[in-house]
């Protein structure tokens, strides 16, 4: 790899390993030191390596650096705090052992518990997830807002204000007790589904900005798999469900960003390797006793890596959103089910249920009703498309819509 | 739900198609946000406790329809319940019945 490209890649694998390590050693009160004498690493780098070459072994260099700039910081701060403020703290023990470990054990210890620190309910979950993707993540303020569609300065206070909620509410930066992992678990998921679901589902045009949102929770999912404290049954069904859906991430979208209805989708696209990896951990989500949304969403999401249009597979997505919607209620998933009783039973029970749910703010609600009243009554099957016309808000749905109704007149 | 023990008068098939139905209505009623929560109760290993606290295994003397399950739910009015309840597949079976019960809590209707 040229100097160029190395540079940026070893900032987004390096970056948050170097932050995660130092912020666990200063605590969230020197937490922008830590992102400091991170990016500053990296600066010198940039410079360093621009005049001299690469070194041999280039993360072990930054590792160094890192660790020297962290103990002259470190130093400074103890001159400070011994010889100008002496009677402040009185209790410097182990704080000021100037040694950094970037060991790999030490690396992974310091992310996950960064995680469950960061994934705190004491703050709100769309800071959660802007703050992991600048400490957890390594992203730049540019793509965090990018990703948001808000501007820098938004972001910037956002991540400032849950910056010092973490302090005032002096969250320790460590694996929760065994008792608590469960609970505590629960949000670090909800926080990481919604990392990937803002890249999954997000209407900002960068594409690869949005993959590279889906792998990065992907690969926060599997470092709670692979560790044996946090790999429990809905870690593993969250990542199998992020597997499945991520299979189909080269089909779903046009060479101009358009979205591809699944049914139009060429399956030569979808990513086998993925699907695979899916299943596996499927399987690995199967014990235990209790069943989390997540396992129910990642059976629907397995059967929809399922082309064959059977009745098998729309009577199992039918009984798993039936019991999806006891634990999970959400208007997307009484769609859904309501599309899958069409399937699995018949197009006149799914209306007669389809109109009980009501939802007549929702372009979805019509759109469905549209296409289950289509070839039964064509007129009201029209109505029902432009009532989603009306409301439908982005260009790409209402192109969607707009073929339907064409379609009804031809 | 009050009904008699399904496994006694009817085929595994047979079982097989009400719990499809039963699971489709449920389905139904949380498809709207309006499931709390529900449980089957099984008649096997059943007992009855009685005043003289002597206890004999159910089921339930000469009471051929009794509790088979329960689901709560979200409903403006005992009425709306009663709508709910229509639809439950256990009422194909002729004598079989649903109750429909408030939940004594002081938070208004259930």
């Amino acid at each position: 790899m040229e100097q160029q490209e190395l540079i940026p890649h070893l900032f987004r694998t390096e970056y948050r390993k170097i932050v995660s390590v130092l912020c666990r050693r200063f605590g969230f009160d020197e937490m922008e030191t830590a992102e400091d004498i991170a990016s500053e690493t990296f600066l010198t780098a940039a410079q360093t390596w621009g005049f001299n070459g690469l070194p041999q072994n280039p993360v072990a260099w930054l590792y160094r650096v890192a660790q020297n700039k962290a103990k002259n910081y470190l130093q400074r701060d103890l001159t400070f705090q011994t010889k100008v403020a002496p009677q402040v703290k009185s209790d410097f023990s182990g704080r000021y052992e100037t040694v950094i470990d970037l060991s790999p054990q030490n690396i992974s210890d310091s992310q996950l518990q960064m995680m469950f620190a960061i994934c705190h309910p004491c703050i709100p979950p769309e800071a959660q997830v802007g703050l992991s993707l600048r400490i957890l993540c390594g992203f730049g303020i540019d793509e965090i807002s990018e990703a948001f569609l808000s501007n820098k300065e938004t972001i910037n206070k956002r991540l400032y204000r849950a910056r010092e909620k973490l302090r005032e509410a002096q969250i320790k930066i460590e694996l929760p007790a065994p008792a608590q992992i469960d609970e505590r678990l629960e949000v670090v998921l909800t926080t990481i589904y919604l990392l990937f679901n803002e890249g999954y589902y997000s209407i900002s045009q960068n594409q690869v900005l949005r993959q590279d949102l889906c792998f990065e929770a992907i690969r926060l999912c599997q470092m709670l798999a692979d560790n044996e404290h946090t790999n429990k049954p809905a870690v593993n069904a969250l990542l199998a469900l992020m597997y499945f859906h991520a299979s189909r991430f080269d089909a779903r979208l046009n060479k101009n960003g358009e979205i591809i209805l699944y049914h139009d989708q060429d399956t030569s696209l979808w990513n086998a390797d993925m699907i695979l990896k899916g299943g596996y951990y499927l399987n690995k989500s199967a014990i235990g006793s209790t069943l989390s949304k997540y396992h129910l969403e990642a059976s629907i999401a397995y059967w929809s890596t399922q082309k064959a249009d059977t009745k098998a597979k729309w009577e199992n997505i039918l009984q798993l959103y039936n019991r999806y919607l006891q634990i999970a209620y959400s208007p997307v998933a009484a769609l859904n089910r309501t599309y899958a009783l069409a399937k699995a039973n018949s197009k006149e029970e799914a209306i007669v249920e389809a109109e009980k749910l009501n939802l007549t703010d929702n372009q979805f609600y019509f759109a469905l009703l549209g296409q289950l009243y289509t070839g039964i009554d064509n007129q009201k099957a029209k109505t029902n498309f432009q009532n989603a016309l009306t409301i439908a808000r982005t260009s790409a749905d209402k192109k969607i819509i707009q073929k339907k109704i064409d379609e009804l007149e031809e | 739900m009050r009904h008699e023990d399904g496994t006694k008068i009817a085929s595994p098939e047979q079982m097989q198609i009400w719990m499809k139905q039963t699971m489709d209505w449920i389905g139904s009623i949380a498809a709207q946000n309006k499931f709390v929560s529900g449980t089957g109760l099984p008649f096997d290993d059943a007992r009855v406790v009685h005043s003289n606290k002597m206890v004999t295994d159910g089921p339930f003397g000469e009471i051929k329809e009794t509790i088979g399950g329960f689901i709560v739910v979200r409903a403006e009015s005992a009425d709306e319940a009663a709508e709910f309840a229509k639809g439950c597949p256990v009422l194909q079976g002729e004598g079989n019945t649903m109750e429909v019960r408030r939940i004594a809590k002081n938070d208004g209707p259930h």
